[in-house]
């Protein structure tokens, strides 16, 4: 038997690499500087949504992104790896959002998809890195959560058994379902595009636009003003410079460091 | 009423550190709030944890103990503190960030509509002023963290909700005892009214957890690696010249993605923050969110074939060079010079 799965992904600018061009004089960030990509870790979660697919006959992918029109992108590259469809969230209603305002969001969104078993997001956003999105948007759906997974092990008479990686350990837990998975970046690597499937996706639209009306959406719950988050300042990281002392690799230089690390006692 | 709540981790009886650094930092927040410090105790045989947490200025324990709340899993814990939080109404609310915290905040505050901040690195009191609804505010927290990865720093509060909820990775506060005489008092709740059994849907079946291995918190020198370093058998130099000089080996996020090392070695803001004597960078370019995790390390030494690496700003000695030639220089030098 099949599961309906909805896998919740981000577009984020690539903030692994950034230049010394991304942050402008005033401090603030240069989006255009930095390329926008298919989040990390929702591509983890991507990939154990198809093996799912892939093991049990008549399961469905439906891929779920909020973010401006160009973020259809993320539907479209689920599409090339196997996903069935998509959905894009878009409307200037949801912008300024923090956590909170975005898992309502999108729990209005999973509402109107309206029947699934299982959903699965990356554990947390390069861009923000809170991972909160993930356990707000199943407390909103009244969902139990696994957070931190590495491998959905199996999903059998009702009951999904998931591999967790933490700090210090593993857990292998059991949750019924419907519930809402979080995936690790160690969990295993997406697979690439499938060639079939780039072609026939490439071109057209990838995904079902909706607003803020369309998913019944309340505007008091939405972008800054469903926001109990206020952002009071900003401020671009400035480090102290020391005075700093340059050596060579040369034995000699190297040898004089050591010596004088051991006679002062910071090493030894 | 209105104090302020730290949730405790527990694992196998002791608290964590990451509970006791932010007891230490909530202490001193309470303080400056004129409020009481409270503690939340979830799980199994915690008539030890009193003694534990007291010590740290505790003023009231809350303890649930029912051995179906250890270990850990999401909506029983999530259930008591909303039902908790509810009654007590704590004007803020602070836990680790770590898998734990990170799993059980987002759920309580979603259920209360409160603000959370996730990975504070500074916590302070002060005022507000929302200039569009010409509204000032006295004594919100501050809560203080990266973004944008560490290429910012953002300043959050929450003006109208509560509880101003935060959490913490280890490492940031420090730990520090406030008198171990201090008598705090110890509330032991009714389980049975604040979870019911439709909150155990999650179980677990099979758990292995270590006792960390790796000390890079506490460690006086510490070598650490970055992408530069090209590979994990190269890695295995910063290990011998770690095993040489007696210091533990750390690594940058760029050198943990691209699995040179376990994820427990990370500095950084996404990692640990350490501030040992000798801090030895090897092939880090010196992201922000690396350097914001290291600078207050006494002595840093950083070398890397780029002379113009950011992380050279911030160091004492700058060694302008390959990896594989300097390192084994090191430990030769480290071997002849010492008795």
């Amino acid at each position: 038997m099949g599961f309906k799965i909805i896998v919740l992904a981000k577009q984020v600018p690539d903030t692994r690499n950034v230049g010394k061009d991304a942050m402008k004089e005033d401090g603030t960030v240069n989006r255009a500087a930095l390329p926008a990509i298919f989040n990390p870790e929702d591509l983890n979660a991507l990939e154990q949504a198809l093996r799912l697919k892939d093991r049990y006959d008549g399961s469905t992918v439906t891929v779920l992104t909020m973010g401006p029109p160009r973020a259809e992108e993320i539907v479209r590259e689920g599409l090339f790896r196997g996903a069935d469809g998509g959905y894009l969230l878009t409307d200037r209603a949801f912008a300024g959002a923090d956590t909170l305002a975005t898992s309502y969001a999108l729990s209005t969104a999973i509402k109107k998809i309206g029947d699934f078993d299982i959903i699965i997001s990356g554990r947390q956003a390069i861009d923000g890195d809170t991972a909160q999105v993930g356990p707000q948007v199943a407390e909103k759906l009244g969902i139990p959560q696994i957070t931190y997974a590495e491998e959905i092990l199996s999903v059998e008479n009702g009951k999904i058994k998931i591999k967790r990686r933490l700090e210090r350990g593993v857990e292998v837990v059991e949750s019924k379902l419907p519930m809402l998975v979080t995936v690790n970046g160690s969990a295993a690597d997406c697979r690439p595009r499938n060639a079939k499937l780039l072609l026939r996706h490439k071109k057209g639209v990838a995904a079902t636009e909706w607003s803020a009306a369309d998913v019944n959406a309340d505007p008091q719950q939405c972008g800054l003003s469903g926001s109990p988050t206020k952002v009071k300042a900003i401020e671009s990281v400035v480090f102290q410079a020391k005075e700093s002392k340059t050596l060579d690799s040369s034995d000699q230089a190297i040898e004089e460091l050591i010596v004088e690390l051991i006679t002062n006692h910071t090493i030894g | 009423m209105n104090n302020l709540f730290v949730y405790l981790e527990i694992e196998n009886g002791k608290v964590e550190d990451v509970s006791l650094e932010l007891l230490t930092k909530g202490r001193s927040l309470a303080n400056q709030l004129k409020c009481q410090l409270e503690a939340v105790a979830i799980g199994e045989k915690l008539d030890k944890i009193g003694a534990q947490v007291f010590p740290y200025g505790v003023d009231v324990l809350h303890t649930f103990d029912d051995a179906r709340l250890y270990p850990y899993t999401s909506l029983p814990h999530t259930a008591i503190l909303v039902k908790l939080f509810e009654e007590e109404k704590p004007q803020v609310a602070l836990m680790g960030a770590t898998s734990i915290g990170r799993d059980l905040g987002p759920r309580v505050s979603s259920a209360l509509f409160s603000g959370l901040t996730a990975d504070c690195t500074a916590l302070e009191i002060g005022p507000h002023e929302e200039k569009k609804e010409g509204k000032t505010y006295d004594n919100l927290l501050y809560q203080i963290r990266p973004a944008f990865g560490g290429n910012i720093v953002a300043t959050i509060v929450n003006p109208e909700n509560r509880p101003q909820m935060a959490t913490v990775r280890e490492g940031v506060m420090k730990k520090e005892i406030l008198d171990a005489n201090y008598k705090g008092q110890t509330v032991a709740h009714d389980v049975k009214k604040y979870v019911s059994d439709t909150d155990f849907v999650v179980s677990v079946i099979e758990r292995h957890i270590e006792a960390s291995k790796i000390n890079i918190k506490g460690a006086p020198i510490i070598v650490s690696g970055g992408y530069g370093i090209g590979s994990k058998e190269n890695f295995q130099l910063l290990h011998d010249l770690a095993n040489t000089i007696g210091a533990e080996v750390g690594a940058s996020r760029a050198a943990v993605d691209a699995g040179y090392c376990e994820h427990e070695r990370q500095i950084g803001q996404t990692g640990v923050t350490v501030r040992p004597k000798l801090y030895i960078a090897c092939g880090i370019s010196g992201q922000i969110q690396h350097i914001a995790g290291m600078q207050e390390s006494s002595m840093i030494i950083a070398i890397n074939n780029d002379p113009n690496a950011p992380i050279n700003s911030v160091a004492d000695y700058v060694i302008t060079g390959d990896i594989e030639t300097v390192v084994p220089q090191m430990i030769k030098y480290y071997k002849k010079n010492s008795k």
